[in-house]
């Protein structure tokens, strides 16, 4: 497992800005593979980012920070417990990938709103307001888990948090989501339906099948596809003809956008658009957020299929870094304040297991009830 | 009335009674449905509420899926079972799994309908009869009306609940007659068997199209051998009404069972084993089963006949359980 950090030990460069506004909605920038090449898109639009940072809510940034570190801390402390024993069965960490969660589920409203996401979703699960207890409860198969323990690490509901699961069918929330965004414009309640998939499930029948039926129905729905760039042990290049994700939006008339998933309020701004697109026009819409995992596909995964070189670069970009540079720059946080939030994600970690080591395993009699109503 | 209005009216009664209520699938709106079983709806309810699919049958049962996770309470057309294979991930990964998996949080109140079973010279790809695949998952109700009335009060039943109900009608039989109440609160419970006729000697297990056939043969017998034979409709194959089968085996001795899907870990393998269990006992003859060949089935008219179940293979099957 390659190390992650949330610190920076040197002081970074100060970002060359050459004064224009990048957009991301630029079609080529998803050919973009390279991280850095990415990099340099990013500080081309930095100055934009920090403007932005500036206008936004400092209670809001702090929640979004504090939940990136969480989701940071609580992964980390999943891959210990799991090499103890503690955790069964499959668990898929979403480590390199927290602004993806984070800018988009902080996004929504989350009294209207709908989540739905895959298999890798203790985070999108915490961001949405489950309680870490709860998570870390489930993945203990405890009793006092979010599902009871029914369902383990990949399959976290809340009904209470509009949060529709964790789904261990590559694509297959695809389609219930598109379900979930149909009902809400049946009745007419003004939510929308945010869509969390990974690039491999584009190559499913699902997807294609969904987004014609989105666009052909107008259904508010943001489909986001969370591109880590590997299926298990596969290649996007290995596995996708066309690797271009946010242009397949075209074959459905649906408007697509690339978005820099290492970049939370990247994530953010073209969440907020998208919502605004399907909340006053009932549209969908296609976002690709690259982003990268820096643990394999699943605990069992060692990870022979790439090198850590690349794990390495990836992270020189780590998507808490970045935040917490520009959080500098902006002036927002000091390093006290980042300290205070990193040791609350601490200790809130440490609560989550502790209060999981203690809940009772799930009576006997469970077994067979909730198979019907 | 037909079953065929039978159903048409079930459905239009339920959305008169539930907004929440609406109708998916391929050509259900514009056409009026493959057979016809949604005439007149999409005129009635509109675009809203009967909805034209794209042949993108994972694509709607998710949708489906969906919708009923969001609270609304969706009927789903499958054109024919057969296409039903394409969304089983849909009906078998996510319906039948969702309130278990999110520890009874999310209900599924879907129903998924349309003809299985064999038609009229369709050949192999689009005469399948799925019951006993879909009775094998937890989380799944399955029905499967004979007559006109118990389509219409089954049908209700099922958008009714809660629960994802796997519908499945026969095309031979949508044109097919009977007295159905007029009462717009009829329904008939899920799970509980029917007894279409009774008898003394032998017991004749039936569903779906097999039950006239059934009928028929008692008929016969009755004339021919004096063999009075008890014909029940389990009607729900899941949740099963094993006890009034069990019922009727202990009053006549004596099971015959009819289906028209495929023998081999089918629902008269599960009903054998269940009289077994309950009622070794009382048996007096080793159990027949009469199914559908164990092969696709064929497109010339005399081989798609030798396939299925009729009347002088229940006749048969009935003098051997009675050693005539």
């Amino acid at each position: 497992m390659p190390k992650t950090a949330i610190n920076r030990k040197t002081k970074t460069t100060a970002s060359s800005i050459n004064g224009k506004e990048s957009l991301n909605k630029t079609t080529n920038l998803s050919d973009i593979f390279d991280p850095e090449e990415a990099q340099a898109e990013y500080l081309k639009r930095k100055k934009s980012q920090l403007a932005l940072i500036k206008k936004t809510d400092k209670n809001l940034l702090r929640e979004m920070l504090y939940q990136m570190v969480l989701g940071r801390l609580f992964e980390e402390k999943c891959a210990e417990v799991y090499r103890l024993g503690k955790i069964g069965g499959f668990c898929h960490l979403y480590i390199g990938q927290e602004a993806v969660a984070v800018g988009a589920i902080t996004a929504i409203d989350k009294k209207r709103d709908y989540v739905i996401v895959a298999y890798r979703d203790h985070v999108q699960a915490m961001v949405a307001g489950i309680t870490p207890e709860a998570v870390m409860a489930e993945l203990y198969g405890k009793v006092t888990g979010c599902v009871k323990g029914k369902g383990g690490s990949m399959h976290l509901f809340s009904k209470e948090h509009n949060f529709f699961g964790g789904h261990g069918i590559v694509g297959g929330q695809i389609g219930v989501g598109t379900g979930m965004a149909f009902a809400q414009k049946y009745r007419g309640d003004g939510g929308v339906t945010l869509c969390f998939f990974g690039e491999a499930a584009v190559n499913q029948g699902i997807f294609h099948e969904c987004l014609n039926m989105a666009q052909l129905w107008k259904l508010p729905i943001i489909y986001i596809c969370e591109n880590n760039q590997y299926g298990m042990g596969t290649s996007l290049k290995r596995a996708m003809s066309l690797a271009n994700i946010a242009r397949k939006a075209d074959s459905y008339g649906m408007y697509g956008e690339f978005v820099d998933g290492m970049d939370v309020m990247a994530v953010r701004q073209a969440t907020l658009k998208a919502i605004e697109r399907a909340r006053k026009e009932s549209l969908p819409s296609l976002l690709e957020v690259r982003c990268y995992r820096y643990m394999g596909h699943s605990m069992s995964d060692p990870g022979k299929y790439r090198t850590v070189e690349e794990i390495k670069k990836y992270q020189q970009r780590d998507p808490i870094l970045l935040f917490k540079d520009s959080l500098k720059e902006a002036k927002v946080f000091d390093d006290l304040e980042f300290e205070q939030i990193e040791q609350q994600a601490r200790r809130k970690v440490e609560e989550a297991v502790e209060f999981a080591e203690k809940s009772p395993l799930p009576d006997e009699s469970e077994l067979l009830k909730d198979v019907l109503i | 009335m037909t079953i065929r209005d039978a159903l048409n009216q079930a459905l239009r009664e339920e959305m008169l009674r539930d907004e929440n209520v609406f109708i998916m699938g391929e050509e259900v709106a514009q056409y009026e449905g493959a057979y016809k079983v949604t005439r007149g709806l999409w005129r009635e309810f509109g675009d809203k509420r009967v909805i034209d699919t794209p042949i993108s049958e994972l694509g709607f049962a998710g949708i489906g899926v969906g919708a009923a996770m969001a609270g609304l309470r969706p009927v789903i057309e499958f054109m024919t079972w057969n296409f039903s294979i394409l969304a089983a991930d849909q009906i078998i990964n996510h319906a039948a799994k969702m309130l278990y998996m999110s520890g009874g949080q999310f209900k599924i109140p879907i129903v998924f309908r349309g003809p299985n079973g064999s038609a009229y010279q369709v050949s192999s790809q689009h005469s399948q009869a799925l019951e006993a695949m879909y009775s094998n998952f937890p989380g799944l109700k399955v029905v499967m009306p004979s007559t006109p009335a118990d389509a219409k009060g089954l049908l209700k039943s099922a958008i009714r609940d809660d629960n994802p109900v796997i519908f499945l009608e026969q095309e031979r039989m949508y044109g097919m007659k009977g007295e159905v109440p007029d009462d717009t609160d009829f329904t008939i419970p899920l799970g509980v068997a029917d007894v279409k006729r009774q008898g003394n000697d032998c017991t004749i297990v039936a569903r779906s199209l097999t039950v006239p056939l059934a009928l028929q043969a008692a008929e016969k017998i009755e004339k021919e051998y004096g063999v009075s034979c008890e014909v029940v409709d389990p009607r729900t194959i899941k949740p099963l009404d094993i006890e009034t089968i069990v019922k009727s085996v202990k009053k006549t001795n004596r099971l015959v069972i009819v289906e028209e899907s495929h023998q081999f870990c089918g629902v008269a393998a599960e009903v054998t084993a269940q009289v077994i269990e309950k009622a070794f006992d009382y048996l007096d003859a080793p159990i027949k089963r009469i199914s559908t060949a164990e092969a696709p089935m064929p497109y010339a008219r005399n081989l798609e006949a030798a396939a299925l179940p009729d009347v002088p293979k229940i006749i048969e099957a009935v003098k051997q359980v009675c050693y005539l």
